[in-house]
């Protein structure tokens, strides 16, 4: 898989070049403006991606609990209804962080976008919602 | 109060977030997203206890479980609220070059859970349950 290549000491050099030269506006107070751009000691980037697989396999968890309330003996139709929105729920925390990770490859990953923090929020948000529901 | 809802405005204008001072050290900036995904972890954890309360516990008073499950829901939310609040300000924080903002959000987490704790205790304890 590619995703995982860029990350590579060779690539990361390149990129960083050009990242470093052009602004120069991180390296006076960052880490590794400019020296530090050829490698990573930190592996930042995969431990990000690993936070966000971590926090898609809670979200997982929290929704198979969420099914499971939800569901009493044979499907009716709110049963169904509910099963239905939490799955989407859970795919579209799914894709925000599969969004993530794909950006998270490049050399020099930009910051996370504050409408995918909200997305990730609202997803937790409308969990706690349909429990709410599910206990009343 | 004035200061939160400056907060909550950030968090729908992404550009605004970086109209603001100098990108800061990609490396910030991620682990930054990975204390933010860290909360969301404890929130969704927290809701997930909601719905475990209410599932796995039958034999406790409706009042009680109902009461025990929903502190739990609302803890989450709340924690779910702050890590994309928290998240925005130590991005902004960062931006200019500030101190990155403090928050009394731990320990009031901490406390809660706790506290809810003890309470389960004291009511499996106390044997106030419907006890079948």
């Amino acid at each position: 898989m590619s995703p995982r290549e860029p990350a590579t000491p060779d690539t990361g050099a390149g990129s960083g070049r050009n990242a470093g030269g052009g602004p120069g506006a991180g390296s006076g107070r960052g880490v590794g403006g400019a020296g530090g751009a050829a490698r990573d000691p930190g592996l930042q980037p995969e431990r990000t991606r690993l936070a966000w697989r971590r926090t898609t396999l809670t979200c997982a968890i929290t929704a198979v609990l969420a099914v499971r309330g939800a569901v009493h003996g044979p499907g009716t139709a709110t049963d169904v209804a509910g099963t239905a929105f939490i799955v989407l729920l859970w795919l579209a925390f799914l894709g925000l962080a599969h969004v993530r990770i794909r950006a998270l490859a490049a050399a020099r990953p930009a910051p996370l976008a504050p409408r995918a923090a909200l997305g990730a929020t609202v997803c937790v948000l409308a969990l706690a919602g349909f429990a709410v529901a599910v206990i009343l | 109060m004035t200061d939160f809802g400056k907060d909550v405005r950030l968090w729908f204008a992404p550009q605004r977030v970086r109209e603001e001072g100098e990108t800061p050290d990609y490396r910030f900036s991620l682990a930054n997203e990975r204390t933010f995904l860290a909360w969301i972890r404890t929130a969704l954890a927290l809701v997930g206890g909601g719905f475990a309360v209410d599932q796995f516990l039958p034999d406790l008073r409706w009042g009680v479980r109902v009461g025990m499950a929903l502190a739990l829901l609302a803890v989450g939310a709340a924690c779910a609220l702050r890590a994309v609040n928290h998240w925005v300000r130590c991005e902004r924080a960062m931006r200019r070059g500030e101190d990155l903002p403090l928050s009394r959000f731990p320990v009031v987490l901490s406390l809660g859970v706790g506290l809810v704790a003890v309470a389960m205790m004291v009511i499996v304890l106390m044997g106030w349950t419907n006890g079948r």
